[in-house]
């Protein structure tokens, strides 16, 4: 719609609208989304030969030294294909993670740039949410690779993954909405949230079953939104199965909450950023 | 007789401060928060401003440092929200608040060019119809393909204000971004600078040059912590001006540098 940019107006009287103005703004700066987004990936993959290989080498180098651990040293019983058990959840947790924790930095770093030209301050969440996502796919290529080599079966059931990760894509963005603004706020968030990621993984089933947790603690699993979330990628992969219809609609709804909650707090939080920046 | 394409009606802008310094760490604003000490102190940066501006006038601001001059072109420029007041712009803005903000050292100056032109809102056709102008008007031709870190200070500075000024806008706000490069190249700065005036871009330009801004601006507004201490005719004000700074610094009242 070029006749929309050809006419800007900025009317700061308008707080309710400003609301749609924000997202009136993002469509209007989609470009800028590309260029961010593209910007991420080159410096990722571009700048050094070895880049997308390096990506795909990572969870292999990964996969090899859990196995030694875990197949020689922990013994979980009763998994077979541990690697593909493991992989297939914490390439999704590593992307929940890697993505909350950029967004954080992201919008500190370019704290400068918010001074000094008018963008909406939401994109940068968006755009490492978005790269992430792209990071993501990437990282399940060399998972099926394993799967090959070790001789378990790719069943026709991954092809959800896709649906998987648009939900937990909408609800790391949420998160990294909240957590971003909180640490324009206090710069220890970061820092806090870094220690608080570890806590996370091993309070969701990724390393090990959920069969093993003691009774005792298995509220503290199911109360885990991660717990249900990650299970969308992992068992189309794994178990070769698709989600029940209930876990779906759940799933779908935590994340349209996490989406809208999030949004709704940075939006609000965002007036006064650049009193914090 | 069209709208005004800039328009302040009893703008006021307060800088929020926290009173017992700052609180950056979450672990401090809790222990805070429990004791129930936080209190913000409120700085006035703009006080109850009220100005429009008819589309393709030239507006300069000026005055002391700290007066508000860059505050009341971040307001404009969508950057700062007002704490009181309305600010309405009409046109599609082109804000350099700094030049080479958002520079990609990296990248090279065409990628950069893209990226900028991203930053202001402009998509990439837009830019692709004017990047060969862009590079001819920065004369960065030979260069234009090498990362900018490899540019000497000059040349991003050229760069930057080439694009600013190359894509297409309505309202161009400045600060303190007409001092770039050589005296030859000033002069094409300042072709360019009425060449926009004759096409009825709307100006408003901060700067301490007051030869810069007797030169581009048809009208001064001059602050003075925060509010407007006279308005008017370019030259008078920026006269007016120059007497009372050479009054402050204690010198006879006398001519200023116009």
């Amino acid at each position: 719609m070029p006749d929309a940019s050809s006419h800007v107006l900025v009317n700061s009287a308008d707080d309710r609208v400003r609301t749609i103005g924000e997202i009136k703004d993002l469509i209007r700066y989609s470009h800028l989304l590309a260029n961010l987004v593209r910007r991420d990936l080159t410096v990722r993959y571009k700048r050094s030969v070895i880049g997308f290989f390096w990506t795909m080498l990572n969870p292999l180098l990964l996969m090899i030294i859990l196995s030694i651990v875990f197949s020689n040293i922990f013994r979980f019983e009763g998994i077979e294909h541990y690697a593909v058990y493991f992989l297939s959840e914490y390439l999704v947790f590593g992307f929940f993670a890697q993505t909350t924790v950029t967004s954080m930095t992201s919008l500190a770093w370019n704290g400068g740039l918010m001074r000094k030209v008018r963008v909406p301050k939401s994109i940068f969440a968006i755009s490492t949410t978005l790269s992430g996502l792209v990071n993501l796919c990437l990282a399940y290529l060399p998972l099926f690779v394993i799967m090959l080599v070790l001789g378990a079966p790719i069943k026709p059931t991954v092809l959800f993954l896709p649906v998987a990760f648009l939900i937990i894509g909408m609800f790391t963005l949420g998160v990294s909405f909240l957590l971003s603004a909180l640490a324009v706020y206090f710069e220890d968030v970061s820092h806090m949230y870094q220690v608080a990621t570890i806590g996370l993984m091993y309070m969701t089933p990724i390393i090990y079953p959920i069969t093993i947790v003691p009774t005792k603690f298995m509220w503290l699993m199911r109360i885990n939104p991660l717990t249900h979330l990650f299970k969308l990628a992992r068992d189309p992969v794994y178990l070769g199965q698709l989600p029940a219809p209930h876990v779906l609609q759940a799933s779908l709804v935590l994340s349209i909450v996490s989406l809208v909650v999030g949004w709704l707090v940075f939006h609000r939080m965002s007036r006064n950023f650049y009193h914090h920046l | 007789m069209s709208e005004p394409s800039v328009e302040f009606r009893c703008v006021s802008l307060d800088y929020l401060l926290p009173s017992e310094g700052d609180i950056t760490s979450f672990k401090e604003w809790a222990i805070r928060r429990i004791t129930q000490k936080i209190s913000y102190r409120r700085m006035r940066a703009l006080d109850d401003i009220s100005f429009s501006l008819p589309p393709g006038r030239a507006i300069g601001l000026i005055g002391h440092n700290g007066a508000g001059k860059s505050t009341l072109l971040r307001v404009a420029a969508g950057i700062l929200q007002p704490s009181e007041g309305v600010a309405v712009m009409r046109g599609l803005m082109a804000p350099v608040i700094e030049l080479g903000t958002g520079f990609e050292f990296e990248l090279s100056g065409r990628e950069n060019i893209f990226f900028n032109g991203a930053l202001l809102g402009r998509s990439w056709e837009d830019m692709n119809a004017r990047v060969d102008e862009i590079i001819e008007f920065a004369e960065l031709a030979d260069f234009i393909d090498n990362p900018i870190r490899t540019y000497s200070t000059g040349m991003v500075a050229r760069l930057a204000f080439s694009i600013a000024t190359t894509v297409d806008a309505q309202i161009l706000l400045l600060d303190e971004v007409l001092s770039v490069g050589d005296q030859r190249f000033r002069a094409k700065c300042d072709a360019r600078m009425s060449r926009f005036r004759d096409e009825g871009v709307t100006i408003m330009l901060v700067s301490h040059d007051l030869d810069a801004i007797a030169r581009v601006c048809d009208e001064v507004l001059w602050l003075d912590h925060g509010k407007i201490k006279a308005q008017g005719e370019a030259r008078s004000v920026v006269r007016e001006y120059a007497a009372w700074v050479a009054r402050q610094d204690g010198h006879p009242s006398g001519e200023g540098n116009v």
